[in-house]
């Protein structure tokens, strides 16, 4: 989230998209219903009609997969309009930036497009420069190389007619929700949009996320209170998990994984440390060689120096070009590529795509090691549908984990609040924490290296691994430190291993050591941990609640709020002033960069810090599928055309195709839409709530909701068990027969859509049902490799 | 020794049966789950049980103009001042509280389910192994120590508060002025009062399971008068309940569920 | 008046004798009346927790008995700014996480190869047994360059998934290590 949940309230009109708030982010929901008390308009837009849609003004039912054509004519109603933020826009967006001459967008493809690869050259999808090597600008906005000018052109084709057409919602839907929407583009006026999964899950998935980013922008809606764009993120720390990048191509604090070509740290740094020779720029990250050194530092301990480069060699690089997402580890896997498997606190045999391909796939290993609270169907893949134990020759560990309250330690929500808990009871058994069975377990890997040696041993025995307390268990503070980061050399009045209060105070050089940059200032440098305050003072009245827990970047609870207000500093919305410059410094939240508003040429900068520019992307050239976002349709889906250009499905997706990743497109085979979903009840793979008899008996088995139209049709009764089946595998559930889902209309043809939980699975209860997965393709978004679960086809019938 | 009077609000319209109260009433009163199937709806399970003290009710509806309304309800004790259940309770386990709500000692309960058949909210459940009734007390140990009833603290949105009865009888109709008029306020005008209220989106007549003009069946008016003074413990009593549930419904279908795998 | 939300947290817990109840799928025949639980949540230690299932971040409170160290309510905590007390289905029913719940994992388990069947084992066997099958893969397959014979240090034949369910610190020991193990097929659940 740019912003933080209790944010939400401050919003005048908030559009759910995307996301099904009420049901999956409850107290979310209570935050939007204050809004909604306080006299906003809330807007739902989503295939099914929700608990969410009951308690929004209005639900505006769309095709699944169909969010950028929706979103693309608001730009199209924006910009005809001119409902857009100008003077926002001007100042403080790439809008009036000079594109190549050489761009081009022709067809559904965007210049540079290689068709054999599936891949783009971004080499014209840049920016005319001046002698200086500033972006050249215009600020009229008329040249027709300008952004916002490109920009008009590529949505003038998203007409309402078109729209309509592909999203299936009726032209005065369209208006309607335009036209609200876009009121926000008021100075006094505050939009926020809250997606989830309902966006991530799709081959065009960050698109979603950008086409709205770029209305956000238009509106002048990013910075400010009740604005923003804000993830509501399905999982309890996934913020911490992605802050710390268990991801294979990032490090933690967002540092980007090496690859082979950057063979010394010199290149590596070279390559991520960007350059802004626009003096109004302030480039933060132009301090990225400080954050990655002190990670190595954190890595390595004493092992790394100037003279080995800090360790970078010992590093693994990636192959350049080359994924290694949790799609391609099971496509390696099915081919017998991986050996072994870590899965912590994890069910991928229900939770990833296409569960027959990835169930098989676990039967090549040679050995799997498991740490749950609960059995679960990846742990139990040995005898489950169909496996014959005798057969599988894999190695099974089911290691017996402490649950979140038997354990101390921080999570981090959406709104990058880090809060601390405490250790409340000791773990049943012989259970113990995830972070003592790493630590226990990392400790044997490296006696087993001290004793024998191996390749890039230096790797493994370097690793500075000392974070256990006299009584051999995690000291989880000692972590935490580590992590916030602390000086290796007396320097500047402070001793060695003092902490470092800001990432500010980091060095490449070697002073200093530290875990993850942006947690930096996590820890006072008087020891205070501030994760754990819960001081319920609210001086801006917002909300921002500045002394409970702690936000990264440095307390900063809304991101880019510098453009709150206008370029002399003063808050473009009196009324809900979330920052304003006193003429020597700014007061409110903890600002974007302490330098003056933008308006001083000689020491001000601009607010979008982290962009090497300074300004919010309208162009965005760093995006994989193109730079302004495209409809294309589902890799499968109803139609055999795209309705917008000659390219079917996103040009810049990869494709997986053996036999098990079958895809029927447009096929009187499987005529309906299907997209997957959680339920309040439960939680994701349901690993966790399908073990807890109160949530079961609420919610006890698979089910598929069927609009009553299409059960009609199929003679299907409510409460009966119907066989659900795609090119990719069938699976039994009830029938829900409801109202809530409607038949659209798509190019003039009428298209049923249904909808399944993915929360069950065959090991327990017993008679549940199994993985709505069994159904999904193996394809995921172009640049993040999310997996499609939100559109696939299929057939229904009863039984 | 009268207290004061409180009265929960369910202000339907702010519910996104999340359904935390209807899982907080069960862990705070350690109230087991039991094995259910799903039968084509969220409601699950499908009704009140003993086990299950409140409940959401999902519902489908859509009005003459064809709009349609996904409606949740809190189903539960409706804690009536004039209170059937309490007026043919023969053992005293059902009584009123210093707060005006409808307590139940289970020590006290003979099992003669007569409250059952009495409570015109179809309420009180009996359980088959115990031989006993159950049904919310609106978290009297909660209460009596200033604390919301578990229900009211999880819920998320503000659909359930609780208040002193004449600030809660405001609430609801400032409620209703904000709603322009678009709502029913439910529970002030019947059976003395009850200690629940509802604001509800909808004309009472559209909800499943709530009486739009519920009061105490005039056969429990009947037993009071004329035999409650003379009989009320002892094994008499039971004979006379079956006599008097006869009398006022029937024969009840008891609730069964088979336990599950738990 | 409206009874409002206030908290019952005391973060220095009074040791106090009182009985463990634990989550019980029995019929419950006793009575608050005679068995207060607020009076032994009043005697119990307190202490707060982060909910474990979205990302919302909402407070609740464990209450101990002080006797027994034994969970025995788990409620929404007033305090916290966020949920203000409130608690979803889910971070209702909490407890039922605690080792209250039967189908809780309390023996590291053991499937040996073409067996149809668990066995227990204790810590010390299985860091051994997995410390050696880590070693001999990686010995095995390490790239030390690849096929242009660059530098790349790197193990493709291990893979390590998960967890975003688990703390920061965890997450951050897990991200450490993998990475001097040398594995490149990194993921979790931000992407599923």
């Amino acid at each position: 989230m740019t912003n933080h949940y209790i944010d939400l309230k401050n919003s005048d009109v908030i559009l759910i998209m995307g996301s099904n708030a009420a049901e999956h982010h409850p107290l979310a929901f209570k935050w939007i219903l204050r809004a909604k008390e306080n006299g906003a308009r809330i807007i739902h837009v989503d295939p099914r009609y929700t608990r969410t849609s009951a308690r929004c003004d209005y639900h505006v039912p769309i095709r699944s997969g169909t969010d950028i054509a929706f979103l693309g004519g608001m730009i199209n109603y924006i910009i005809n309009n001119k409902k857009y933020f100008r003077d926002y826009v001007d100042n403080y967006t790439n809008a009036s930036f000079l594109v190549s001459p050489d761009f081009s967008f022709k067809n559904g493809l965007f210049s540079g497009y290689d068709a054999e690869k599936r891949t783009y050259n971004k080499d014209t999808w840049t920016f005319q420069m001046d002698a200086n090597g500033i972006p050249l600008k215009d600020p009229s906005l008329q040249d027709p190389h300008c952004v916002f000018q490109h920009l008009k052109r590529h949505y003038a084709r998203y007409t309402l007619d078109k729209v309509s057409s592909i999203t299936g919602v009726s032209k005065e839907n369209l208006l309607k929700v335009y036209e609200e929407y876009s009121a926000t583009g008021a100075p006094d006026k505050a939009g926020t949009e809250c997606y989830a999964l309902g966006w991530t899950h799709h081959t065009s998935g960050s698109q979603n996320i950008r086409t709205m980013a770029i209305i956000q922008l238009l509106l002048g809606n990013m910075g400010i209170a009740g604005g923003g764009i804000n993830a509501l993120r399905g999982e309890p720390n996934v913020q911490g998990s992605t802050d710390h990048c268990i991801l294979y191509g990032n490090l933690p604090g967002y540092l980007k994984m090496p690859t082979a070509s950057l063979d010394t740290l010199g290149r590596y740094l070279d390559k991520y440390t960007p350059k802004s020779n626009d003096p109004q720029s302030a480039n933060y990250y132009q301090n990225y060689p400080n954050f990655f050194v002190s990670w190595l530092k954190s890595l390595y301990g004493d092992a790394a120096t100037p003279e080995n480069g800090f360790g970078y060699s010992w590093l693994p690089k990636m192959d350049d070009g080359k994924h290694y997402s949790q799609l391609h580890l099971f496509e390696r896997m099915y081919k017998g590529g991986i050996r072994g498997l870590f899965a912590v606190g994890t069910d991928p045999a229900v939770s990833s795509p296409n569960s027959n391909k990835t169930r098989k796939a676990l039967e090549k290993l040679d050995w799997l090691v498991c740490s749950n609270i609960f059995d679960n169907e990846t742990a139990s893949f040995w005898f489950g549908p169909g496996v014959n134990p005798k057969q599988v020759k894999t190695e099974v560990f089911l290691l017996p984990a402490a649950a979140t309250m038997e354990k101390e330690g921080s999570q981090s929500n959406s709104g990058r609040w880090v809060q601390w808990k405490y250790k409340a009871a000791t773990p049943p058994g012989d259970a113990i924490s995830c972070g003592d069975i790493q630590i226990r377990m990392m400790d044997a890997i490296k006696t087993l290296y001290a004793k024998e040696g191996g390749p890039n041993a230096e790797s493994i025995l370097n690793l500075k691994w000392d974070y256990k307390d006299p009584q051999g268990n995690m000291d989880v503070l000692k972590v935490a430190r580590q992590i916030n980061g602390h000086w290796e050399a007396d320097v500047e009045g402070v001793e060695k291993g003092g902490l470092v209060p800001t990432f500010g105070m980091l060095k490449s050089d070697g002073t200093t050591s530290c875990g993850n940059w942006i947690m930096s200032g996590s820890f006072g440098a008087d020891g205070e941990n501030k994760m754990t305050r819960r001081g319920k003072d609210d001086p801006t009245g917002l909300g921002l609640y500045p002394n409970w827990s702690f936000a990264w970047p440095v307390n900063r609870r809304i991101i880019y709020n510098r453009a709150s207000c206008d370029i002399n500093g003063k808050p473009y919305n009196p009324k809900r002033k979330l920052l304003e410059w006193t003429g020597e410094k700014w007061v409110g939240d903890v600002p974007d960069g302490p330098w003056p508003p933008m308006a001083d040429k000689e020491k001000g900068k601009y607010p979008f810090i982290m962009k090497t520019d300074g300004v919010g992307s309208i162009f965005g050239p760093g995006m994989a599928d193109g730079p302004f976002p495209e409809h294309y349709e589902p890799l499968e889906g109803p139609l055999d055309h795209n309705p917008l250009s000659g390219q079917l499905i996103n040009p810049a997706i990869e494709i997986f195709s053996d036999e098990s990743d079958q895809v029927h497109n447009a096929s009187e085979k499987f005529p309906y839409v299907c997209t997957t979903y959680s339920c309040t009840e439960h939680w994701c793979s349901g690993a966790l709530t399908r073990w807890q008899a109160w949530l079961l008996e609420m919610q006890p088995e698979a089910y598929v909701e069927i609009g009553e139209a299409l059960a009609r049709e199929l003679d299907i009764a409510n409460g009966s068990k119907v066989r659900v089946s795609s090119a990719r595998g069938k699976t039994t559930c009830v029938a829900m027969v409801t109202r809530r889902f409607t038949p659209f209309t798509i190019e003039g043809r009428t298209v049923h859509q249904v909808g399944m939980p993915f929360n069950y699975g065959w090991l327990y209860p017993e008679d549940g049902g199994d993985s709505a997965n069994i159904l999904t393709t193996t394809v995921g978004d172009a640049n993040t490799f999310c997996p499609e679960y939100k559109a696939f086809m299929v057939n229904i019938t009863r039984l | 020794m009268k207290k004061t009077e409180y009265v929960k609000l369910i202000d339907t319209t702010k519910c996104t049966a999340c359904r935390g109260c209807q899982v907080a009433c069960k862990q705070w009163n350690e109230m087991p789950a039991l094995r259910t199937r799903n039968l084509g709806s969220y409601q699950n399970p499908p009704d009140l049980q003993w086990n299950t003290w409140t409940l959401i009710r999902f519902q489908e509806y859509a009005n003459k103009n064809g709009d349609f309304k996904w409606l949740f309800r809190k189903d539960g004790c409706m804690h009536c001042t004039d209170a059937a259940c309490i007026k043919v309770c023969p053992s005293g386990a059902l009584y009123h509280t210093e707060f005006g709500t409808v307590g139940i000692n289970q020590k006290l309960c003979i099992g003669c389910k007569a409250c059952v058949s009495a409570c015109p909210f179809d309420v009180p459940r009996f359980n088959q192994e115990t031989e006993k009734v159950y049904k919310c007390d609106l978290c009297y140990d909660r209460l009596k120590d200033g604390q919301q009833p578990a229900c009211v603290l999880s819920c998320p949105t503000g659909a359930l508060t609780i208040g002193t009865k004449e600030a809660m009888i405001e609430t609801a109709y400032q409620r209703l002025d904000q709603l322009d008029g678009k709502g029913v306020v439910y529970g002030d005008k019947f059976v003395g009062g009850t200690h629940v209220m509802y604001i509800l989106s909808e004309d009472p007549a559209v909800y499943d399971k709530l009486p739009v003009k519920p009061r105490v069946p005039a056969s429990v008016i009947l037993w009071k008068n004329l035999f409650k003074p003379f009989t009320l413990i002892g094994m008499g009593a039971v004979a006379g309940m079956a006599a008097l549930h006869y009398l006022i419904k029937g024969p009840h279908e008891v609730h069964e569920n088979k336990e599950g795998g738990e | 008046m409206e009874l409002t939300r206030r908290g019952f947290l005391k973060l220095t817990g009074a040791v106090g004798a009182s009985s463990a109840l634990g989550l019980n799928f029995k019929p419950v025949n006793a009575y608050a009346a005679d068995l207060s639980k607020m009076n032994r949540i009043k005697s119990a230690k307190q202490y707060t927790t982060i909910c474990a299932y979205c990302s919302c971040g909402c407070g609740l409170i464990c209450s101990v008995d002080s006797l027994t160290g034994k969970i025995f309510n788990i409620e929404g905590d007033p305090e916290n700014p966020i949920n203000e007390g409130a608690l979803c289905a889910k971070g209702a029913g909490f407890f039922d996480l605690t080792e209250a719940n039967k189908h809780r994992l309390t023996k590291v388990r053991y499937r040996a190869p073409y067996s149809d069947r668990w066995e227990e084992k204790d810590w010390d066997w299985a860091f051994s047994r997995i410390a050696r099958l880590v070693k001999d893969a990686r010995d095995k397959d390490f790239v030390t360059t690849n096929e242009k014979g660059q530098l790349v240090n790197r193990t493709e034949s291990i893979a390590h998934l998960g967890s975003s369910n688990i703390d920061n610190e965890e997450c951050w020991l897990i991200s450490q290590s993998v990475r001097a193990m040398g594995l490149v097929y990194i993921d979790h659940q931000a992407r599923v």
